[in-house]
């Protein structure tokens, strides 16, 4: 893959291959028709398995030669073994669980670490929509309307700081990106990454 | 396994019923496809826990094999399939029963792939079955054949694979039975399994599925004409219940949807019924037609046996009631396929195969496939099932560093 093929990555995809070791056993969980997942198997060279609530993403991905199989985070994670995997990935589907903790938390059990790159809530246009609209927030990244939004957990940085907390992980590394999917290149504390960060990215791994 | 589910009733054979039946007969011993034959010192192993010598295996063969012994893929068929997966059947004059997934160009390419399509043990085109010789008396086997298995059927085939010169196959593809033999293949060979492809199938027969083989063996049993299983000493063979045993099972490949849009309630040649029992309606037509030229092709002694291996299928079973445990260090890739309307082996059947395949760390594509056509849709030109298989294939192919149908050249079919 050339410079000009990442050009057009995602921004947290981008990132997402930063945070894997080339080599690795990764499941990509929500991996739609299996961008991240190729990107990964041809920057990282990794053994890469996916797994999509939506048969069409599927069969899509399988017919491209990626191994995926269908079925939901909330209900099918728990068919996996410990460790079975050197990362488990989570790209902006936390959001769209019944249950994100528990779906965290088998991602700590299944994965030896745990990648989850999700959109910013608390970011400062959010804020500002429901703020002085009083509706809820439609944006570039939150296209969806309250009533038509696959999102029904949605979180803030500092939420999902606290929801690693409570399963028990820690943060080996966290990344704030801006509204061109862009690295917020410098330290901040969390109050600011929240503010100012549209998505964010995230890897952590099980307390011992 | 019908090899087309059309509304009509196919087209009149090249060959005569009559004849086809005693073409049909010869193909027991003498098959006009490829023979392996293992003498008395190569016994088969049975699971029923006795042995067979001397036993042979029918099979066809397609493509070429690479100078590794690399790119071989065995094919596994259905219930009542055969050898001839891409090649005209010799007894029906029909195309071979999967030739739009294997040949030139098609997804099994046989451009590209060495490709072995084997009658199954019990089976009645020419491997050892109920129909064969007996070589001890001299008369046909009938009912003192011991009762095969699924693992039997792949323990033949893995000596006919061995037999050949190949130490791991490429890819063991099937659909319904044949899938079975996939799923036992990669539990009882995983070193000589690179990839495997279990379609419209299960990991044992369910309830339902027995039920329904049992109408079907107890329709052959019933037929006077079965004069039980020796119908050969005495010149006769009992069509009638073989006839009604196929069309029961035939139901069973087809759906409610497909059967309604085919048939719906269309009367046959006639505007109104005749309150009488004659085939008033198409489906009645239709299936009666299927049973009758069924049993043209089929030995009804095979279908009892071939059943039975279906029924006695049970996978987790053999593995301490742990369907992973069946799989467990696996390093086979597989590709899992099911149908939406195939009610004989539901997509949640497939789903418990994948289930386990995880829990076992295997790597495993799942594919359920949007079809209209009930069980029958693995024979079908179902374009998702032939992508998907090509797509499956291709990246295994990479994996496995041989060419793969994708990679160009072929002519575009």
């Amino acid at each position: 893959m050339t410079k000009d093929d990442l050009r057009n990555v995602r921004g947290d995809h981008r990132i997402l291959c930063d945070f894997v070791t080339p080599g690795a056993r990764v499941l990509d969980i929500g991996c739609g028709k299996g961008e991240l997942l190729e990107l990964l198997i041809k920057t990282r060279n990794v053994d890469g398995r996916g797994f999509d609530t939506s048969q069409k993403g599927v069969n899509e991905a399988v017919a491209r030669g990626l191994s995926v199989v269908q079925g939901d985070a909330d209900n099918d994670l728990s068919a996996y073994p410990d460790d079975a995997f050197d990362y488990a990935i989570l790209s902006h589907t936390l959001q769209a669980t019944m249950d994100p903790k528990q779906v965290l938390e088998q991602l700590l059990r299944i994965g030896k670490k745990v990648v989850v790159s999700f959109p910013n809530f608390g970011h400062w246009r959010n804020r500002i929509q429901l703020l002085t609209k009083g509706r809820m927030p439609v944006t570039d990244y939150l296209p969806y309307q309250w009533y038509d939004t696959p999102n029904i957990h949605f979180c803030t940085i500092r939420d999902f700081v606290e929801l690693s907390e409570e399963v028990h992980a820690r943060v080996i590394k966290a990344e704030a990106l801006d509204a061109k999917g862009r690295r917020i290149a410098f330290n901040a504390p969390w109050w600011v990454w929240n503010l100012i960060g549209d998505q964010a990215v995230f890897l952590l791994e099980r307390k011992n | 396994m019908t090899e087309t589910a059309s509304a009509k009733p196919e087209e009149t054979p090249k060959i005569s019923p009559s004849t086809q039946a005693s073409v049909a007969a010869e193909q027991m011993d003498m098959p006009a496809s490829k023979l392996m034959r293992f003498g008395p010192d190569n016994p088969l192993r049975l699971d029923e826990g006795t042995e067979i010598a001397p036993w042979q295996i029918a099979y066809e063969t397609y493509g070429e094999l690479n100078a590794d012994k690399t790119n071989a893929i065995l094919v596994c068929h259905a219930l009542t399939g055969d050898q001839y997966a891409a090649s005209e059947n010799p007894v029906t004059g029909k195309p071979g029963w999967w030739s739009v997934m294997v040949g030139p160009g098609r997804p099994v390419d046989t451009d590209k792939y060495f490709v072995i399509c084997a009658n199954v043990l019990g089976g009645c085109l020419g491997t050892t079955g109920p129909a064969s010789t007996n070589p001890e008396t001299n008369e046909v086997y009938g009912l003192d054949l011991p009762v095969v298995t699924i693992g039997d059927m792949v323990r033949s085939q893995a000596k006919l694979v061995e037999a050949l010169g190949i130490d791991t196959l490429f890819a063991v593809v099937g659909g319904s039975m044949g899938g079975m033999q996939v799923l036992q293949w990669a539990s009882a060979y995983p070193d000589k399994v690179f990839a495997a492809v279990p379609i419209a199938t299960g990991p044992r027969h369910s309830s339902q599925n027995i039920a329904f083989h049992e109408v079907g063996r107890q329709a052959v049993m019933a037929d006077p004409d079965w004069c039980h299983g020796q119908y050969a000493k005495y010149g006769k063979r009992p069509t009638k219940g073989l006839s009604v045993a196929r069309m029961a099972a035939h139901i069973t490949y087809m759906s409610d949807e497909s059967l309604h849009s085919k048939f719906g309630r269309n009367l046959q040649d006639r505007s109104a019924i005749t309150f009488g029992f004659d085939a008033d309606f198409q489906i009645e037509s239709y299936l009666r037609h299927q049973g009758m030229t069924f049993v043209d092709r089929f030995d009804a002694n095979s279908y009892l046996y071939v059943t039975r291996a279906m029924d006695y299928f049970d996978l987790a079973a053999a593995h301490g009631g742990k369907l992973a445990n069946a799989f467990l260090h696996t390093k086979t890739r597989f590709c899992v396929m099911s149908f939406t309307t195939d009610w004989l082996f539901p997509t949640s059947e497939s789903k418990d195969v994948v289930r386990a395949l995880n829990a076992a760390g295997a790597n495993v594509s799942f594919v359920e496939i949007e079809s209209s056509r009930g069980h029958d849709a693995f024979l079908l030109d179902e374009a998702e099932l032939l992508k998907t298989m090509r797509g499956f294939l291709t990246g295994a192919s990479r994996a496995r560093g041989i060419p793969a149908p994708g990679d160009g050249n072929e002519p575009q079919r």
